[in-house]
């Protein structure tokens, strides 16, 4: 087959190709270009088959078939899935029944795309028939999928979505190319068909009724230019709208198995995140705050992308970690919101050159109240009173003139403060030489988990006294208490802390689980994840999750995080208790002896920091 | 010094307009409205930590501001380190963190050395 069958409308398909894959190839040298020496090893070390392959996977079950969408919802990852998967198929099996037929090794990229303008009578390709009930079949399945894509524009409630993002010019001219591309696709395979009397049970029949009433001869040809037209303009602007995520999700995919991390300084792998975001909208009806500020990163990112982050977006986020829990990409948009804080802030610094060590301890556990519980003094207490039951041998981090963690400065994007910070703390950890560091505060917890690179355990009070509890070191009465548990932010989603507070809770009262539990917890609203947002936002935030959390009408609402405890306290008649002070209510008397040798920590012996233990 | 003269001869703390410099206290008003409702208690001031190693006080920020004293407020307002003991202890609901990161703002465009 040396003849090269070729017609004028194929070019502007050709054409956007072209170009979709030239702005492609400087996107990805540019970025690649922009990583740093450090990322660069890192990106070397992590380049291995093993990470390939499993990178493969993920992309296969990700961006093809959309697990985590349809764990979400069905519909939602059927719909994701029929456009991913179902394109994908046509392409590929498109082009293995074009090169059957003409023999060749090589095709220009437009011949199986409009094969069927050039060749009609399929049948006698070999396995035709089965070729040209895949494409009709491939081609109903993405056409379902468009299907409940337009209706999910009128109705998302079927798609466990009660908003879907707001859209405005570009984005809509490439949401209606593509909308446009799988109808036009079918008309023209259908006329085609109607005149030549052919095509399977989907082009073939529809081809038949459309010769019975319309004149499909004259009406191909238009046909096939439009569904070309179509194409063309959904590839030209495909890298400037948010179908930028097809090739950034793919790539950001290899990315993070190669060992690549998304964090507020490294903009290279923000730059990656913020493409990959497709704004599908997941996040918007996670976010509590979406009725006030359009901080969901559906919005937010967009406005990243295009260097015009607002303020309001970037500075009013509570950092709950909603979002980033619900996104389906497994975006971090708490690391770029903190990133663009950071490139946002003045340039004056924060400095602390007065700080001064007080004496030190060596001790078993240090504990670190942290400053939020300096203001709860009932969790202080409580604390002492049980750590003095069990007789653990810790020294108390924080007990006169204790240092704030440095995460609220994180938080803020002044990174540079918060390191300080860190460094007093650190220098003053490293002197106590301690086998674990307990923090009552799940915000100092986070920090020191993620940021501090501790070598040894680091666990909430909560853990703690799991822990104590296990070794049988405290001697605890059951309270006759209905109990409500709030999963705070930074310990839940932040540190991924949610079973043992529950094993604590069910040990001493009633626990009833409450709506919203554990991963899809809401916010307090007294997050220091924000400084600009009113205190009657806030209010809003807090009346919509206490009202949650007390639908049950428990005894005592029971949370284990200062912040949220003071944020509750003044606003209900509930009582509002943290888990240290119910467990220090339900001691009876003290059992056991001192720390053993080992035996606490072993357990987390074997972990090092990070959010696994 | 403890005899009472009838009089002192302490300077004179009276805001004078002509040196006041009231930029930055509109601007930090503007971006946070709340820091009208600072009654001056001190609350902030009394758990601070930066005030237990320092003579940092946001009480008297707050005031040195409003009185249009700026000079030397930038280095005083760097001893914060955003912890947000004050918010949570103040009685009026001020949003003091944002006060505090309004300031640096506002010195950074208009502030004195």
């Amino acid at each position: 087959m040396a003849k090269i069958e070729f017609d004028p409308f194929v070019l502007p398909f050709s054409m956007g190709v072209l170009i979709l894959l030239g702005i492609l190839l400087f996107k990805l040298f540019r970025w690649l270009h922009s990583f740093s020496d450090e990322e660069k090893k890192s990106l070397k070390e992590g380049f291995t088959l093993d990470n390939t392959w499993a990178s493969i996977k993920e992309v296969v079950s990700e961006s093809l078939f959309h697990r985590k969408m349809f764990r979400r919802n069905a519909y939602l990852g059927y719909m994701h899935m029929t456009f991913a998967f179902g394109w994908l198929m046509l392409i590929l099996i498109g082009n293995i029944e074009s090169r059957i037929h003409s023999g060749a090794h090589m095709n220009f990229p437009y011949y199986p795309i409009f094969f069927k303008f050039f060749v009609h009578q399929r049948a006698f390709i070999p396995g035709g028939q089965l070729f040209i009930f895949l494409m009709d079949f491939f081609l109903l399945f993405v056409i379902s999928g468009l299907g409940l894509a337009l209706y999910k524009r009128s109705s998302s409630r079927i798609f466990g979505m009660r908003k879907t993002t707001k859209m405005k010019g570009i984005d809509k001219i490439a949401l209606t190319a593509l909308w446009f591309i799988f109808p036009l696709r079918l008309l023209a395979e259908s006329f085609t068909s109607g005149y030549s009397h052919t095509g399977g049970f989907l082009t073939g029949t529809l081809g038949y009724a459309f010769a019975a009433v319309l004149p499909v001869e004259s009406l191909a040809y238009p046909a096939w230019w439009a569904y070309s037209l179509s194409l063309m303009t959904f590839f030209i602007l495909m890298p400037f709208t948010r179908y930028m995520h097809i090739p950034a999700e793919v790539m950001l995919i290899f990315m993070r198995n190669y060992g690549m991390k998304t964090e507020p300084q490294h903009v290279v792998m923000a730059r990656a995140e913020l493409n990959a975001c497709s704004r599908c909208g997941v996040c918007v009806d996670d976010c509590q705050l979406n009725e006030h500020f359009a901080v969901a990163p559906a919005y937010f990112f967009k406005e990243v992308r295009e260097g015009k982050a607002s303020d309001p977006l970037t500075l009013n986020c509570l950092l709950c970690g909603r979002c980033e829990e619900a996104c389906p990409v497994g975006l971090h948009p708490n690391e770029i919101r903190i990133g663009t804080r950071l490139q946002k802030a003045p340039v004056a610094e924060f400095s602390y050159p007065y700080l001064i060590h007080g004496a030190t301890q060596m001790a078993d556990v240090v504990y670190f109240a942290g400053c939020m519980t300096h203001l709860t003094p009932g969790i202080k207490s409580s604390m002492l009173r049980i750590m003095n039951s069990a007789k653990v041998d810790y020294f108390f981090m924080d007990e006169k003139g204790g240092v704030c963690c440095g995460r609220p400065l994180k938080m803020q994007g002044r990174l540079e403060a918060a390191k300080s910070l860190m460094e007093h703390n650190l220098s003053i950890i490293h002197q106590a030489q301690p086998r674990m560091l307990v923090t009552s505060c799940p915000i100092c917890l986070k920090s020191f988990k993620d940021d501090y690179g501790l070598e040894i355990p680091v666990l909430h009070h909560s853990q703690f006294i799991a822990l104590l509890i296990e070794k049988k070191k405290l001697n605890l009465s059951h309270l006759d208490l209905k109990l409500a548990y709030h999963d705070p932010c930074e310990l839940g989603r932040g540190c991924g802390v949610y079973e043992e507070p529950r094993q604590v809770l069910k040990q001493i009262a009633h626990l009833h689980e409450t709506e919203h539990a554990k991963q899809d917890s809401l916010c307090c609203g007294g997050s220091l994840g924000t400084a600009t947002l009113s205190p009657a936002i806030r209010e809003s935030v807090m009346q919509q999750t206490l009202d949650v959390l007390l639908a049950e009408d428990p005894d005592c609402l029971v949370t284990a995080c200062p912040l949220c405890k003071k944020t509750f306290h003044n606003a209900t008649e509930t009582k509002v208790l943290d888990i240290a002070e119910l467990v220090a209510d339900s001691l009876v008397a003290s059992a056991g002896s001192c720390l053993p040798d080992g035996s606490l920590s072993s357990k987390y012996q074997t972990l090092k920091t990070g959010k696994d233990v | 010094m403890a005899t009472n003269w009838g009089y002192s001869i302490n300077k004179d703390r009276q805001i004078d307009l002509d040196i006041a410099d009231m930029q930055v206290c509109k601007a930090v008003l503007a971006a946070e409205p709340s820091l009208n409702l600072c009654i001056s208690c001190g609350t902030c001031a009394s758990g601070c930590t930066a005030a237990s190693y320092t003579t940092f006080s946001l009480r008297k920020i707050i005031l040195q501001v409003k009185r249009g004293e700026t000079a030397g407020l930038a280095k005083e307002v760097s001893h914060c380190m955003l912890c947000g003991k004050c918010q949570l202890a103040c009685p009026r609901n001020v949003n003091t963190r944002n006060i505090i990161l309004q300031i640096q703002k506002a010195l950074e465009v208009y502030g004195q050395n």
